[in-house]
């Protein structure tokens, strides 16, 4: 049987989520005998995302464009998108900003009133992404298939929800242990 | 003591007359999810979760506030009450910024709770992420606005068990939010006590003690229970 | 105060009156167009022109055409001016003083016009005729006599079964039968009872209270006197809105005359029967218009709505049993004692009798208040009436404002009675009547009541608090063409939500202009979707 082609992104996050990924542990050796990891920050050396890909793990929030480039892309390679972590389902600390009235005057803050040496606001384009506005969650953006919440989800959420997925089955997304926020 | 007969969700019951539809169901081992009720204190049906569908009543009626009824068929779980309710909670959490992550609730907090029960993966409503104060000017607690259900338990709390009446609503619509005293810094209101009745109501990490830190507050509910009924039941120590 | 001394006032009231009446409407519709210069420049004239002695200037009440204001109306005769200027003035006087009133150059109006010969007065049978700031006018038509007759020939069973029988449902909106209403408050076992006036109307477009008020107010106390007799209560309110001020000063007017006069106090008309009202100006919430909310509000508390039952009449203000009825309920009470329940039972349709007021704007030729009688085709009221649409075509009719719907030009052969505008997926509602016309957008609409009614909500649930604010964010992403097909599922199932769990009625209706809207004009909303819904097929569902 041919394995299941597995990519995960890291878009507006902190990483917990691929931390709490990485401490699935020894079922990393079996999920490693299912499934080939094609992209991945931390599976992974391939920079473009690739083709035909079965399944797609999402962390973070979407922030900037760089982010919404890589989530379109992924959605349109990929058969099923899981939301990953709280930052992927509800936008959480990142979204943080929105509360202070879009990107601007968090950019002034940090760069103008802040900044020691030469105060000035990041400009690079084509290489320092622009920030979007409002930072989403990845449902508003594009299609998602299945959330796992969390901040981070434990690696036993992540391996319950992902286990009957590689047989196949739909995991049981409800109650404390598959869906509490936080 | 005149005793009616009723079925909830298939089961029939006999129950107490002047008996809450919301009692009744607890009595009786039905769970029906609520926020603005809180035992000890008044009911003002506003969040709208305990709301259940009895037969020959057009209307969803609120089981907080609607007394039992001899021969009433009582749904309280009913596919349609699931999607209303879900989406209560999406509304709840779309309107404030409920950020589990970094709440000191986060673990102990009602709404937390709600949005497992309900089913809640995801908001399918877009969150508003509107603008909302923190006041800190109490020597002992603070309330973040951002946290704030508006289920006024604190209000009532004040009102009907401390009597201080320290908290009141004002404006309305989306500017609703809960004041301290004629909308003053909480600290420079006089009448508060200080007695952290209103902590040990709040639902979730609104209304909090000073020094707390993530998922570190939690609240000892049934206190307010044994506050009100102390003296009924002859019960000063717990 | 006995029926002699009444009759007395009413007789010397007629003696008084001159050969000659020019009635100037001061209600605020032609108030806020200078009525009251005109009139106080008529009264100048007629003085210099030496004849105060034959023709009196008097302030009237509501003409109707408001549309057409300020309106002067000479009795003999027998002219309506419309859009009366202060040059008018001498050559009015003039005219008036060659007997040849109608060529003073002032432009009269048609008195043949359907908008007027389609009209049938009851609520409004005094507005416009006599001077709503003096109570002897109104006793000079026959007012407090009902009163009169009610409390010395009717025991108080009597009354309720008279006004059951008439047939006459509320006029707030809801339609709930008023005699049933009454019975419900007169059989709460004996002790305080209160009578409540509910004049907070708030509809955008609506004025019909408004204009009741501002020129019958004695009809309204009339009414609340019989009521309180028939359910026994002694103290009444009179909850108006603090936007009314000309209402609310003729209502202190006329409170005063009738307590001067012993037709409001203790032992009215030599009889035990006490009765004072007292009016409670509310602060400007749409929500207090709701009756829970309303008492909560005179009570001096937040007015907020709170869960029903009990309803007012089982525990209402005080937690005693109270009556709550609209303006225009009350103002038909007088006409059902004076002339039978049968004769108002035969106006009207089976189940909606009598006639109903309607504050006719928006996009038509003739702006004004009209009284017609239930059962009316809208087609008659909407193009015979009013006079259609100054440009292109009518579209629709929105009644019941922020609650209430759109009903396509298509259906104006609906009559106009309670059930059938609810069958609809509209209400009677409290009588507001905007006119749309081609060029309006229902999108439009839809966005512009949900904008009233998220501003308004109180916040206390959170279906109404919450839910109003996503469908308006829904609604302008629609309107700004960044919608997709899922939004607007998203909209219909919100929209259902709020309608079926909020707490009042406000959340309750809220909805109703979108469901309405998109009922009868989805493709509207189809071609304002960015992803050309209509090339994927699923315009037909």
């Amino acid at each position: 049987m041919a394995k299941i082609r597995l990519a995960t992104i890291w878009l507006g996050g902190c990483s917990g989520c691929h931390m709490s990924f990485l401490d699935l542990d020894e079922w990393l050796f079996d999920f490693a005998e299912k499934v080939d990891v094609v992209f991945s920050p931390v599976g992974s050396d391939i920079k473009d995302y690739p083709e035909n890909v079965d399944v797609c793990l999402v962390e973070g929030a979407v922030a900037n464009e760089e982010n919404l480039e890589l989530l379109r892309e992924a959605r349109q390679r990929t058969k099923f998108l899981i939301s990953f972590g709280d930052c992927a389902v509800t936008a959480n600390v990142p979204a943080m900003r929105n509360m202070l009235g879009g990107s601007e005057p968090v950019l002034k803050r940090c760069y103008l009133e802040l900044g020691d040496e030469h105060p000035q606001l990041p400009n690079f384009p084509g290489i320092v992404p622009e920030l979007l506005d409002r930072v989403r969650p990845v449902h508003e953006m594009v299609e998602v298939d299945m959330y796992i919440p969390g901040c981070p989800p434990d690696a036993n959420r992540i391996r319950k929800a992902i286990a009957p997925l590689l047989e196949g089955q739909t995991p049981d997304m409800t109650g404390r242990d598959m869906i509490k926020f936080g | 003591m005149s005793v009616k007969t009723l079925t909830i969700d298939g089961v029939p019951i006999a129950i107490e007359e002047g008996t809450t539809v919301l009692e009744a169901a607890r009595q009786n081992g039905v769970h029906i999810p609520t926020l603005c009720h809180l035992e000890g204190i008044s009911d003002v049906g506003a969040c709208r979760l305990c709301l259940v569908e009895i037969n020959g009543s057009p209307k969803l009626q609120p089981a907080c506030v609607t007394e039992v009824a001899e021969g009433m068929n009582i749904r309280t779980n009913t596919e349609t009450l699931q999607d209303y309710r879900r989406t209560i909670v999406e509304l709840l959490f779309a309107e404030g910024n409920h950020v589990c992550a970094v709440c000191v609730a986060n673990g102990h907090c009602e709404l937390q709770d709600l949005a497992i029960e309900v089913g809640m993966d995801h908001s399918r409503l877009p969150y508003r992420f509107p603008e909302r104060e923190i006041d800190v000017s109490h020597d002992r607690f603070g309330i973040d606005h951002n946290r704030c259900v508006l289920c006024t338990r604190c209000v009532r709390v004040c009102d009907e068990i401390e009597g201080a009446h320290v908290w009141d609503v004002a404006y309305r619509g989306a500017a609703l939010k809960v004041v301290t005293g004629l909308n003053q810094p909480w600290g420079a209101v006089d009448a508060c006590t200080s007695c952290g009745k209103c902590v040990d109501a709040c639902p979730t990490g609104a209304i909090f003690r000073k020094g707390s830190t993530v998922a570190e507050m939690e609240r000892d509910r049934d206190r307010l229970e044994f506050i009100v009924n102390a003296r009924k039941d002859h019960q000063w120590t717990r | 105060m006995d029926l002699n001394e009444l009759l007395e006032i009413a007789e010397k009231e007629r003696q008084r009156a001159a050969s000659v009446r020019i009635r100037c409407c001061t209600a605020a519709g032609c108030a806020s167009s200078g009525a009251e210069e005109i009139k106080d420049r008529l009264e100048q004239s007629i003085k210099d022109a030496g004849l105060d002695n034959t023709v009196e200037v008097c302030s009237v009440g509501c003409m109707k055409f408001c549309g057409r204001g300020p309106l002067v109306e000479i009795d003999i005769p027998g002219v309506l001016y419309q859009q009366v200027s202060g040059d008018q003035v001498e050559a009015i006087v003039d005219a008036l003083k060659q007997n040849k009133a109608a060529e003073s150059g002032a432009t009269p109006l048609d008195r043949e016009h359907p908008f007027f010969t389609l009209q049938q007065p009851i609520v409004l049978e005094n507005s416009g005729k006599i001077n709503p700031e003096r109570i002897e006018e109104y006793i000079a038509v026959g007012g407090y006599q009902n009163l009169y007759h009610v409390i010395h020939d009717m025991s108080p069973d009597e009354v309720v079964d008279e006004v059951t029988r008439s047939g006459l449902r509320g006029r707030g909106g809801g339609g709930y039968p008023t005699g049933l209403k009454w019975a419900t408050v007169a059989k709460m076992p004996e002790g305080q009872k209160y009578v409540i006036c509910n004049a907070d109307e708030g509809d955008p477009g609506a004025f019909m209270d408004r204009s009741v008020l501002e020129s019958d107010p004695h009809r309204i106390i009339e009414g609340m006197a019989i009521a309180a007799y028939a359910i026994g209560a002694n103290h009444g309110y009179i909850y108006v809105r603090a936007e009314y001020p000309l209402a609310i000063k003729r209502l202190e007017t006329a409170i005063k005359q009738a307590k001067r006069l012993g037709l409001m106090g203790s032992q009215i008309f030599d009889s035990p029967f006490d009765f004072k009202i007292d009016i409670r100006v509310g602060a400007g919430a749409f929500v207090c218009g709701e009756e829970t909310a309303l008492m909560q509000s005179i009570e001096g508390g937040r007015g907020n709505p709170r869960p029903r039952p009990p309803y007012p009449a089982q525990s209402g203000l005080w937690h005693s049993p109270t009556l709550i009825n609209n303006v225009e309920t009350f103002a038909n009470i007088p006409a059902i004692v004076r002339e039978g329940a049968d004769w108002f039972a035969s106006i009207g349709t089976e189940k909606s009798k009598g006639t109903k007021v309607f504050a006719l704007t928006g996009k038509i030729r003739n702006t004004g208040l009209i009284e017609v009688p239930m059962g009316i085709a809208l087609r008659e009221i909407v193009e015979k009436m009013g006079g259609g649409v100054p440009r292109g075509e009518v579209k629709a009719v929105q009644t019941g404002g922020p609650s209430g719907g759109c009903i396509p030009a298509h259906l104006f052969d609906t009559p106009v009675e309670y059930d059938s505008l609810i069958q609809l997926g509209t209400m009677m509602g409290s009588g507001g009547m905007i006119v749309m016309d081609t060029e309006t957008s229902m999108v439009d609409v839809a966005q512009f009541y949900m904008e009233f009614c998220r501003g308004e909500s109180c916040g206390k649930c959170i279906p109404c608090r919450a839910g109003t604010v996503q469908m308006y964010q829904m609604l302008t992403k629609i309107l700004r063409g960044e919608a997709t097909l899922i939004d607007l599922e998203q909209l219909e199932r919100v929209c259902g939500m709020v309608k079926a769990t909020s707490l009042c009625g406000l959340g309750q209706t809220a909805p109703n202009p979108v469901l309405s809207t998109l009922r009868y004009f989805r493709e509207e909303y189809l071609e304002l979707l960015k992803d050309s819904p209509k090339a994927q097929g699923v315009a037909s569902r």
